[in-house]
């Protein structure tokens, strides 16, 4: 059976699909030049679930239940849906953490990158040159024979595990349940955690992109490192058609604000804008994916797609409980360690986990 | 002479086209790559189109093989 979204044509649909809606979200009400971000969103969830204590950056995010359960519906309606895991999943949960504290240096993910670079934000630029480089040096532990390992068939209900995880915290959402006297469940009152679309337009925008993306693979790292790998260029294509569709957007909607400084929920240093997205780009590489294909995996099946995501939420945590994640102001007091500690790690894995010559 | 046989199942994204790139690279004319999903399938055969190879794919049981030949 034919998938129109693996055509070349295919992604580039849904790298516009996802441009047009993210900027639309951040209309809506979401935060500025972060529509769509993976790794802001679950550290919104890590927020409103108490992990961390960053009164500014708490929210339940529909959009992120929306990619794992868009993902998980359309994986089963095409005959996807297929459990498996046990591919180093302890490593990989390391690698979320450490995906997350470089993301966090630099405030943001591979498709808010984009997205900020689309809303006119030159900083962007430092970020995407460190993921790059760091996707560059995962390309080439890959040729020397990286592997975490073959994932094994699992039973069939294993793979339900993620995606019901996923409604429950949508039941939270909706129910808004306080545990305690003053949260949990924590909802920010101001700053980017306050700036959300509504509920149902977040969801369904979470759902769709989620489907679309699991039939299109779409993935911002596999597109980088296909291009250094194998000078493949199907996956950027449909990232390029993602920042094309954001920028035309925010012209028409008045969301472009060119400029290094002062742009929203974003800093100017830029030696750790690069190293953060570096650190973040090799765990990516390092892991199979960008956050956001970590969600799509995790939906059809992959244990150890949701073993790095439930790293990323953890890592979330850790990166604001041990002042490591950034402000408006520029990185923290402990980013730049959190970013050599995770360099190191993802150096180690690189050189130790290999298949024999 | 028999065909090369590259078992890529349960490798992670891309892995099963980094080795059926290698099998490629050191001239094997004849391969037999096995994987056991679609995104490995489509990955492979996207490979082997961009050498120009021709390919056909068969299921057996629950895995998917696909044979490339130049």
């Amino acid at each position: 059976m034919a998938n129109p979204f693996a055509s070349r044509t295919g992604i580039i649909v849904v790298g516009v699909a996802i441009g047009i809606m993210a900027t639309l979200l951040q209309y809506f009400g979401n935060p500025p030049n972060m529509g769509i971000c993976v790794a802001c969103f679950e550290r919104d969830i890590a927020g409103a679930l108490g992990l961390h204590r960053a009164a500014v950056v708490q929210y339940i995010r529909p959009e992120i239940i929306g990619f794992v359960l868009g993902a998980f519906i359309a994986a089963m309606l095409a005959r996807e849906y297929r459990p498996r895991g046990g591919s180093a999943p302890l490593i990989r949960f390391f690698l979320g953490v450490f995906a997350m504290i470089g993301a966090l240096v630099f405030l943001g993910c591979p498709w808010r990158a984009m997205l900020r670079l689309a809303g006119g934000d030159w900083n962007a630029l430092t970020g995407l040159a460190g993921l790059a480089s760091g996707i560059g040096v995962g390309v080439l532990f890959l040729k020397s024979g990286y592997s975490l390992g073959r994932a094994q068939t699992q039973k069939a209900a294993t793979g339900f595990l993620f995606p019901v995880f996923m409604a429950g915290l949508f039941l939270l959402l909706v129910f808004q349940v306080t545990f305690a006297e003053g949260g949990p469940i924590f909802f920010s009152q101001k700053g980017p955690g306050s700036q959300h679309a509504p509920l149902l337009i977040s969801l369904g925008a979470g759902l769709l992109v989620g489907a679309i993306a699991q039939r299109s693979r779409f993935c911002t790292m596999g597109a980088l490192r296909d291009v250094i790998l194998l000078r493949d260029f199907h996956l950027i294509s449909g990232v390029a058609a993602l920042l094309v569709a954001a920028l035309a957007m925010n012209l028409i909607l008045g969301q472009f604000k060119p400029g290094f400084a002062g742009q929203p929920i974003a800093h100017a240093d830029h030696l750790w804008n690069f190293l953060g997205m570096a650190l973040s780009g090799m765990a990516f590489a390092l892991a199979g994916g960008c956050p956001g294909r970590q969600l799509f995996l995790s939906g059809e099946g992959d244990l150890d797609a949701g073993i790095f995501a439930m790293g990323m939420i953890i890592g979330a945590g850790v990166s604001h409980n041990f002042a490591m994640a950034s402000s408006p102001a520029g990185a923290a007091a402990f980013g730049p360690a959190g970013v050599i500690v995770g360099l190191v790690f993802c150096l180690a894995v690189g050189f130790t986990m290999r298949e024999r010559a | 002479m028999s065909a090369t046989r590259v078992d890529a199942r349960g490798l992670s994204c891309p892995q099963p086209v980094v080795l059926t790139g290698k099998a490629i690279g050191a001239g094997v004319e004849s391969l037999e790559v096995l994987v056991d999903n679609e995104v490995s399938k489509e990955n492979v055969l996207r490979l082997a189109k961009r050498h120009k190879m021709q390919t056909s794919v068969h299921e057996e049981g629950p895995d998917i093989v696909i044979d490339i030949k130049k």
